[in-house]
C-alpha cells in the first residue's frame, strides 16, 4: 500500500486535512464513476485515508485492510455531486436580509470581495443539501453594484469548521441584460466597464496603476490581476446567442482569459464556436421558456446540443429552485433522448454533468466528482437510482468521513410523525 | 351552519354540467343578456373535433385512486365513454397501442400564474398584482391573462397541463378573482375560459401583504393588520345589499353564497388555523390553502375542515414563513385523511407536476408511509379538480367526463416519462410524434428556436 500512502500524503498537502478520515470499503455496489461511463455492477469502491483507491469490479481489487466494510446490497454507489454555481452557505433565509450575505449591494467593492471567510458551514441549506448527496459546491456572491459579482470560492459540504476547498477560485461577471442594467443601461456599457477594469488590473501587474485616474478601486483592480493573467477561471454570466459570440471575441484583445460560460440558454445556436474555443460551459438544464429577449431561442434540448458538438458542459444548479434538483434535471435530459427532435444526454453523460464536469471546471478534476484512484472520498450510498426523483442518499461520505444528514428538515419530520398531543405538547417531543 | 364543502361543490357542479349538457360536444352557446350581466366575459371555448378514440394497453390511472393494468380508455365526441379492462370492445374507434406507456387524467394546475405572469418576464408583462390596495376584490385575473404566453405551450407539451387556475399574485389580502382555463390556444381569454367552471378568490396570508403595504406606511404592516383588514372587509360585504353595483361587493358576496371558491396563500400552521376560525365567523369556506408548506402540522384540522393543501414537494427557506417546509408534507397530510394537491405556482415547475409528486411519495415511503401511484396521480388530477370545483366534469376518467387525457411514454412517477399525446376534450392537442401537433404562440413566431421541441 505504499503507492496509496504517497497518493494520500501529496494530496492533503493541496486541501485541509479531514479531521478523521476513514478507510472503508464498498462491496456489492451499483458503481457510477461519474466519467461519462455506464455503471458498474457488484463494483467496490475502496477509500483509504481519505482517498478512493480503487474504483471497480471486485475482482480487480486485491487485498485490502480494513475494519469497515459496506456491502451495500447492490444499491448505487457514486462520487459526491457536485454544484455549480450556487450560493450555499452565503445565507439561512434568502427573504431575511440579515441572514443573507448573497447580494453585497451597497459595498464600494465588487471584484475585490471574496465569499470564503462568510461560508457557514453550519447553514441548514449546507445540511439539506449534504443530505441530498452534493459533496462540493462552487459558491459566489452575485454581481450587485457593478458587473464583477466578486471571487467565489469551491466548498465542501462536510459536517466540520473547515468548508473551502479552494479559496477565489474563480471570478464572476454578469454580460447580457443583466450586465448592461449593472454597467449603465446598456451593453455598450458593459463592453467599456470590462476592458477597463482589465486595463486597470493590467497596470497594476505592471505597477503603474495610478490612483488619480483609476475607476475601479485598488482592492479591485488587484483582485482582477489573476483574472487577466488567466490564473483565475472566469465565470461570464451569458444568455444571447449574439452575447455568447461576443464575450468568446474578448479572448482577442485579453487571451489569457480563461473563460467559463454560465447560463448561456442559446448556447445551442452557437454550440460549434463554443466547442472551437474550448470554453467550458455551465448551462441552465431545463430552461425552456422565452423569460427575456436574450434567451428567445431557450429549450430543454440546449445541453444535448451542446453536448453533441463537443461542449464541456455542466448543469447549473443556480437554474433550479434549489441546487438539491441537480439530479432530477439530469434525469430529465436523460428523458429526452426519448422525444424525436430533442436532444438530451445518455444516463452516463447527465451523471457526469452534475459529477465530473462541474468538478473539472472548478479546478477539481480528477479529484472530485469521480470514483477513480487519486480523488478525494466523496461517496454517496442511494436507495435508489441517483438520478430518478425521490432517490435519496443513505450514506454520506465527504473526504472519507461518514456525515450526518439531519437537519431542521429531518427534526420536523421527526416530530411530526405523529399528532399526538394527549400527554404533552409537541414542543417536548425532541 | 356553513356549507360543507361538498354542498359548494354540488352546487358548483350543477351550474357546470348545466352548461355543458345542454351544448353537447359546442360546448357553450352565446350566453342571454340576462347572464351576460350575471357572467360577463363568458367561455367561449368549445372543443376542438376529435376522432373516437381507444388507448389500449396501457397501464391507465383513473385520477381517482384506480389502477388497471393493460386498461382501454374509449372516448368520443369531447367525453369519456369507457374505462375498463383489455375486454372493452374498440369497435368504431382509432386505437393507439399504448403498451409499456401510461394513460392519465390531464393534469390540473391548481396555482399558476401563466398569462398574468407572461414570459417574457419584461415589466410591460407585469399583471399579476394589483398592488395598490390591499384588499381588490374587483379585479378578475382573466383581464391580465395574455393567452400568447408561450408558457401555456410547455405546460401543455411537457406537463400534459389539460386545465389550470390562474391566480392574482399574493401582494394583497384580497387579490380578486382567479379563473379556470382549458389548457388551448386562443386568440382570447374566453376562447380559454373553462366552461362552468366557478371563479375562485384569491386571499394571501402572511408576509406578503403585510410587507407590500407595512413599507408603504398603511395598513396592514403586521399579521394582526391582515386579520383586522379582512375581517373588517368581510362585515361590510355582508351588509351589502346589492342595489348599486359594486364589483368588489359582488365578488364578496358571492363566496358568501358559496358560489367562488376561496384559495387562500398561506405557508404557517397557526395562520391557516386562524384563517379557518375567521372563515367560519364570517360564513365562508376555504377550498385549498396555497403554498401551505407548514400543513403537515395540523393535518387533523385540515381533514375536520374538509381543506385541502396545494403544496410544493421541496420547496423551503426562501422566507421567514417557509422555514419549516419538508419533503414530507404531503405524505403526512395523505397519512392523516387530508385532501392533497401538488401545485406549481411556476412556469417551469407546471411542467413537472407529475415528478414532484413522485418526490413527495417517495419521502412518504422512507417514513413508512406507502401510497399507491394511483392515490399520487389524484393529487395533480382529481384533487385539484375538486378545490377547483370543476371535479364533475373533469379530474378523473370516468364516463360522461370531459376527455382530458394524457397519454405518457413510460410511468409518470419516473423521471424518464414523457407525455407523448395530449387530448383536450378529445381533441389531439400536443401529439410528440408529429412535429406539427404542437402549439406556437404568436409571440414566438420568426424566433429563433421557432416550434421547437422545448
Amino acid at each position: 500500500m505504499n503507492r496509496v500512502l504517497t497518493l494520500a500524503a501529496s494530496a492533503i498537502a493541496l486541501c485541509a486535512a479531514p479531521a478523521a478520515a476513514q478507510d472503508f470499503v464498498i462491496t456489492n455496489a451499483t458503481v457510477v464513476t461519474g466519467d461519462g461511463s455506464e455503471p458498474i455492477a457488484s463494483g467496490v469502491v475502496v477509500v483509504d485515508d481519505g482517498r478512493v483507491v480503487y474504483t471497480g469490479p471486485q475482482a480487480g481489487a486485491g487485498a485490502f485492510d480494513t475494519a469497515t466494510v459496506y456491502d451495500v446490497g447492490g444499491a448505487w454507489v457514486t462520487p459526491g455531486l457536485v454544484a455549480t454555481v450556487t450560493n450555499l452557505g452565503l445565507s439561512d433565509v434568502s427573504a431575511v436580509s440579515e441572514s443573507n450575505d448573497i447580494r453585497p449591494g451597497s459595498s464600494p467593492f465588487n471584484a475585490a470581495l471574496d465569499v470564503a471567510p462568510a461560508i457557514n458551514p453550519s447553514s441548514q441549506h449546507i445540511l439539506v443539501h449534504r443530505a441530498a448527496g452534493i459533496t462540493r459546491a462552487a459558491t459566489v456572491t452575485a454581481p450587485a453594484r457593478s458587473i464583477f459579482g466578486g471571487q467565489g470560492a469551491i466548498i465542501d459540504l462536510g459536517a466540520d469548521g473547515q468548508p473551502v476547498t479552494r479559496a477565489r477560485a474563480f471570478q464572476m461577471v454578469a454580460f447580457g441584460e443583466s450586465g448592461a442594467r449593472l454597467a449603465g443601461g446598456s451593453r455598450v456599457a458593459t463592453y467599456a466597464a470590462f476592458a477597463n477594469a482589465l486595463y486597470e488590473a493590467q497596470a497594476v501587474a505592471a505597477g503603474r496603476w495610478d490612483a488619480e485616474s483609476a475607476m475601479l478601486t485598488r482592492a479591485d483592480a488587484e483582485a482582477l490581476v489573476p483574472v487577466v493573467k488567466g490564473e483565475q477561471s472566469l465565470y461570464m454570466a451569458v444568455e444571447r446567442a449574439a452575447d455568447i459570440r461576443s464575450v468568446l471575441a474578448l479572448k482577442q484583445s485579453f487571451p489569457r482569459l480563461d473563460l467559463v460560460l454560465v447560463g448561456v440558454s442559446e448556447g445551442w445556436l452557437v454550440a460549434r464556436e463554443i466547442a472551437a474555443a474550448g470554453v467550458p460551459v455551465i448551462a441552465d438544464g431545463l430552461d425552456d421558456l422565452p423569460g427575456a429577449f436574450e434567451e428567445l431561442a431557450a429549450t430543454q434540448s440546449n445541453i444535448g446540443r451542446m453536448a453533441k458538438a463537443g461542449v464541456k458542459v455542466a448543469i447549473n444548479a443556480s437554474a433550479m429552485e434549489n441546487p438539491r434538483n441537480l439530479n432530477q434535471y439530469a434525469g430529465n435530459l436523460v428523458s429526452l433522448t426519448r422525444i424525436p427532435g430533442a436532444d438530451g444526454l445518455t444516463w452516463g453523460q447527465a451523471f457526469a454533468a452534475i459529477s465530473s464536469v462541474p468538478a473539472e471546471i472548478s479546478g477539481l478534476k480528477g479529484r472530485a466528482g469521480v470514483l477513480a484512484p487519486g480523488a478525494m472520498g466523496d461517496v454517496v450510498v442511494w436507495d435508489g437510482d441517483p438520478l430518478e426523483v425521490g432517490s435519496v442518499p443513505t450514506r454520506v461520505f465527504i473526504d472519507g468521513v461518514e456525515q450526518p444528514l439531519d437537519s431542521h428538515q429531518s427534526r420536523l419530520r421527526d416530530r411530526y410523525r405523529d399528532l399526538d398531543e394527549s400527554d404533552l405538547p409537541k414542543a417536548y417531543d425532541w | 351552519m356553513l356549507p360543507t364543502v361538498k354542498k359548494l361543490t354540488a352546487a358548483a357542479l350543477a351550474v357546470g354540467l348545466a352548461a355543458c349538457t345542454s351544448a353537447g360536444a359546442r360546448e357553450t352557446e352565446s350566453a342571454s343578456a340576462d347572464a351576460a350581466s350575471k357572467a360577463p366575459f363568458p367561455s367561449t371555448y368549445s372543443a376542438y373535433p376529435g376522432r373516437p378514440t381507444a388507448l389500449v394497453g396501457a397501464t391507465v390511472y383513473d385520477g381517482a385512486g384506480k389502477k388497471i393494468d393493460n386498461g382501454t380508455v374509449l372516448f368520443r365526441d369531447g367525453k369519456v365513454e369507457a374505462v375498463g379492462d383489455a375486454s372493452l370492445s374498440t369497435d368504431g374507434y382509432d386505437r393507439v397501442d399504448g403498451t409499456g406507456k401510461f394513460v392519465t387524467p390531464g393534469v390540473i394546475d391548481i396555482h399558476s400564474h401563466l398569462g398574468d405572469y407572461p414570459t417574457p418576464a419584461v415589466e410591460a408583462h407585469s399583471d399579476g398584482n394589483e398592488a395598490t390596495s390591499p384588499t381588490t376584490p374587483e379585479v378578475w385575473a382573466e383581464h391580465s391573462v395574455w393567452p400568447q404566453d408561450p408558457g401555456f405551450t410547455r405546460a401543455l407539451a411537457n406537463g400534459g397541463v389539460t386545465a389550470l387556475q390562474i391566480l392574482p399574485g399574493s401582494a394583497n389580502l384580497m387579490g380578486g378573482r382567479s379563473v379556470t382555463l382549458k389548457n388551448v390556444p386562443s386568440r382570447t381569454v374566453q376562447g380559454m375560459k373553462f366552461p362552468g367552471a366557478p371563479y375562485g378568490f384569491k386571499m394571501a396570508c402572511g408576509e406578503n401583504p403585510k410587507r407590500v403595504y407595512g413599507d408603504r406606511g398603511r395598513m396592514p404592516s403586521t399579521r394582526m393588520g391582515n386579520f383586522a383588514v379582512n375581517r373588517q372587509t368581510w362585515l361590510d360585504a355582508k351588509a351589502y345589499d346589492g342595489k348599486k353595483r359594486d364589483l368588489a361587493k359582488e365578488t364578496l358576496k358571492g363566496v358568501l353564497d358559496g358560489e367562488i371558491l376561496v384559495h387562500n396563500h398561506c405557508y404557517r400552521a397557526d395562520e391557516m388555523a386562524l384563517v379557518m376560525d375567521m372563515a367560519k365567523e364570517m360564513g365562508y369556506k376555504v377550498s385549498a390553502f396555497h403554498h401551505a408548506v407548514e400543513a403537515y402540522k395540523i393535518g387533523d384540522l385540515l381533514r375536520e375542515n374538509d381543506v385541502c393543501s396545494a403544496i410544493w414537494a421541496d420547496w423551503y427557506g426562501f422566507k421567514m414563513e417557509s422555514y419549516d417546509g419538508i419533503l414530507e408534507n404531503a405524505a403526512l397530510l395523505f397519512r392523516e385523511g387530508a385532501c392533497v394537491v401538488i401545485h406549481s405556482d411556476d412556469a417551469n415547475g407546471i411542467q413537472r407536476l407529475n415528478q414532484e409528486a413522485a418526490k413527495a411519495q417517495a419521502a412518504g415511503h422512507r417514513l413508512g408511509i406507502d401510497i399507491s401511484d394511483a392515490e399520487v396521480i389524484r393529487w395533480f388530477t382529481l384533487n385539484p379538480a375538486k378545490a377547483m370545483g370543476v371535479d364533475g366534469m373533469t379530474g378523473s376518467l370516468e364516463p360522461g367526463k370531459m376527455a382530458d387525457v394524457v397519454l405518457w411514454n413510460g410511468n409518470p412517477l419516473s423521471v424518464y416519462s414523457r407525455p407523448e399525446k395530449v387530448w383536450v376534450d378529445g381533441a389531439l392537442m400536443f401529439d410528440a410524434m408529429d412535429r406539427k401537433r404542437r402549439p406556437v404562440s404568436d409571440f414566438e413566431l420568426g424566433q429563433p428556436g421557432e416550434g421547437d421541441v422545448k
